[in-house]
């Protein structure tokens, strides 16, 4: 498994595609992040966490790094992804790898596991420099407390990536041309990072409507029926995970938190409490993952080595 | 002599097809064995369930004395393949291209360095070794395919289709290749092919596959005995050919028909009646130019088995 890890992780590291999602994330993450800089800079210099906010704050018009993140990462990942088995078979790789003595599932697992890497190393360096370029502009080290929750957040977001990479891989098997897995890919990107929240609203709008005079429990209907819906979709489960993750005031989503938030003052919970709200949505992410991973695999390992 | 092939009664159905309907196939060692048929007689599937990378639907079969089904790495660790549709990483280059097959035989990258450099020079190309294969011709890239079976120094070599869509000049290569790789190397080779007079000057023994039947198996010279069935053809040459003659050649016994076509006569005969024609042909007063026994070519014994 490990020659096929190491040549495809040389592969990706080294394709046009990789080093373009690479930089345009690297840009606009690096923009947004440095006018979060700049905007906090003026404020509040001695405020805890700071670094942190340097992902969720947004200024200049620019949407915040962990929203660029949310939209954009899943086209890394399924850029990886997308042609990992379908290429082979229209290259006619197929027959001469597999006629090698590895076991079919090696070459998947393989193939995933350098895919998973090549994002783990897109997403770990352009923290860094994020970070790099917080420590220019603030003047301070981050601290401990700051360092873990920047480490969480490292590994959501790479699971969340390593998800559309497991649905590309999943389409390249699935399709023959990679072109309609390119294309079935961007569909369900578009689904579920737009449509899916419109469609959220439209459903709670017909159950719960909204109408002026309605009570508080008519409300929270309508609100928790939407949550439900936007559950389905490894976007919001990110957004919500990494959200809890970085503002470590966050208790939560929905009406009750909302109340309790205007009640109860907002103190900084420890990083555990954190990711036991988040814990749900942390295991939901896994659960797709491995959910893609397996179909794939079953897929796979049944499907017919013809050349012709 | 050892068996390096044992196939009994292999079946393989895809959804209902009958791609291989109770073959037998056996193949000694050292041999060069032809598998002859038309496109989609079976010759694929039958070399994919050699190696073991699709399954029986029902039969046994052992290849190097292992069932591949069951142990499909040790049949392949042995053996070595070149597809039909041959494909390589384009990007790569020659010398890459073959380290990676190298590694995923888990050779040792300086005894793999060494390997690659020593079958490169085999085929003869080691001064574009490290060129991009996406630039190499047919022909090269079906001996790059030949120096990437040869890597893992298989005991038994499967070449599917080795010579279609190359030049002459470079289908005779590959083909000394192949020979001299029984004669150096003692390897044992099987290919499928339907270029049958190249399979001719080269096989042992051939198969011929048929709706996926081995109809007939043999060297050459004996399938030729099988068609004739008892009928022996001679050609005769004659300086003066006039109906006299042919008169009597079709009173000599055991001749079944006498045809003429230009100055040429052929005569069917029950048995060998050489020595008769001779005299007849003397005693009608011309002279003899030739006269010789025909030879089935392979390429007719083939269509006699398709006509029937």
């Amino acid at each position: 498994m490990n020659a096929v890890f190491w040549k495809e992780l040389a592969d990706h590291l080294g394709s046009k595609r990789f080093v373009i999602f690479f930089f345009l994330i690297l840009i606009v993450g690096g923009a947004s992040a440095y006018l979060a800089a700049q905007a906090l800079f003026g404020q509040e210099t001695e405020s805890e966490y700071i670094y942190l906010r340097l992902f969720t704050v947004s200024g200049g018009g620019l949407p915040s790094f962990l929203g660029f993140l949310a939209f954009f990462g899943p086209l890394i990942g399924v850029v990886l992804g997308f042609d990992a088995i379908n290429s082979e078979f229209n290259r006619g790789t197929v027959s001469r790898v597999l006629s090698q003595p590895i076991y079919r599932d090696w070459w998947i697992n393989g193939k995933f596991l350098a895919g998973l890497t090549a994002l783990g190393i897109a997403v770990a360096s352009i923290i860094l420099i994020i970070v790099g370029l917080g420590l220019y502009i603030l003047g301070f080290p981050p601290g401990g407390a700051e360092i873990s929750r920047a480490a969480m957040f490292f590994v959501i977001s790479v699971v969340y990536l390593g998800f559309w990479l497991s649905l590309g891989i999943l389409f390249s098997i699935v399709f023959r041309q990679t072109a309609t897995s390119a294309l079935a890919s961007i569909a369900l990107w578009l689904f579920f990072t737009l449509f899916l929240y419109m469609l959220a609203g439209l459903i709670a709008d017909q159950v719960a409507p909204i109408k002026p005079g309605v009570s508080a429990d008519v409300f929270a209907k309508h609100e928790s029926i939407r949550d439900l819906v936007l559950r389905f979709s490894p976007v919001a489960l990110y957004e919500e995970a990494t959200t809890a993750i970085l503002i470590p005031s966050y208790r939560g989503l929905g009406i009750a938190a909302l109340l309790q938030e205007a009640t109860i003052p907002t103190s900084p919970l420890p990083l555990g409490q954190s990711l036991l709200i988040v814990w749900p949505q942390l295991v939901g992410l896994v659960a797709l993952t491995s959910v893609c991973f397996a179909i794939s695999y079953v897929i796979f390992m049944r499907r017919e080595i013809r050349s012709t | 002599m050892s068996l390096v092939v044992e196939a009994k009664g292999l079946k393989k159905y895809y959804d209902g097809v009958k791609a291989v309907d109770g073959l037998d196939l056996e193949i000694g060692e050292g041999e060069i064995y032809g598998l002859l048929g038309p496109n989609g007689a079976g010759k694929t599937t039958t070399i994919l369930i050699l190696l073991g990378l699709t399954e029986p639907t029902a039969g046994e079969v052992k290849v190097l004395g292992y069932n591949p089904a069951r142990e499909p790495l040790k049949v392949k660790r042995l053996t070595g393949y070149l597809p039909e549709n041959l494909g390589f990483y384009d990007d790569l280059s020659a010398r890459e291209n073959l380290l990676y097959t190298a590694y995923l035989n888990r050779i040792p990258e300086r005894e793999a360095k060494k390997r690659v450099a020593e079958v490169l020079e085999i085929v003869g190309l080691s001064d574009v070794a490290e060129r991009r294969v996406g630039a190499f011709s047919r022909g090269m890239r079906q001996r790059l395919g030949i120096a990437d079976v040869l890597l893992k120094d298989p005991k038994f070599v499967i070449l599917d289709e080795p010579t279609s869509g190359i030049d002459p000049e470079g289908a005779q290569q590959i083909l000394e290749m192949i020979v001299r790789l029984r004669e150096e190397k003692g390897m044992t080779i099987m290919l499928s092919s339907h270029l049958l007079h190249q399979v001719q000057r080269i096989c042992d023994r051939v198969g011929i596959i048929h709706q996926g039947k081995l109809v007939a198996q043999g060297s050459v010279g004996e399938l030729g005995a099988v068609v004739e069935e008892g009928q022996h053809l001679f050609e005769v040459r004659a300086s003066r050919v006039d109906e006299a003659l042919l008169d009597t050649l079709r009173g000599i016994e055991g001749v079944t028909s006498v045809e003429v076509e230009g100055d040429l006569i052929r005569v069917k005969a029950t048995e060998d009646v050489r020595p008769r024609i001779a005299r007849a042909v003397i005693e009608s007063g011309a002279e003899l130019v030739e006269l010789k026994g025909h030879t089935y070519t392979l390429e007719e014994i083939y269509l006699r088995y398709f006509q029937e």
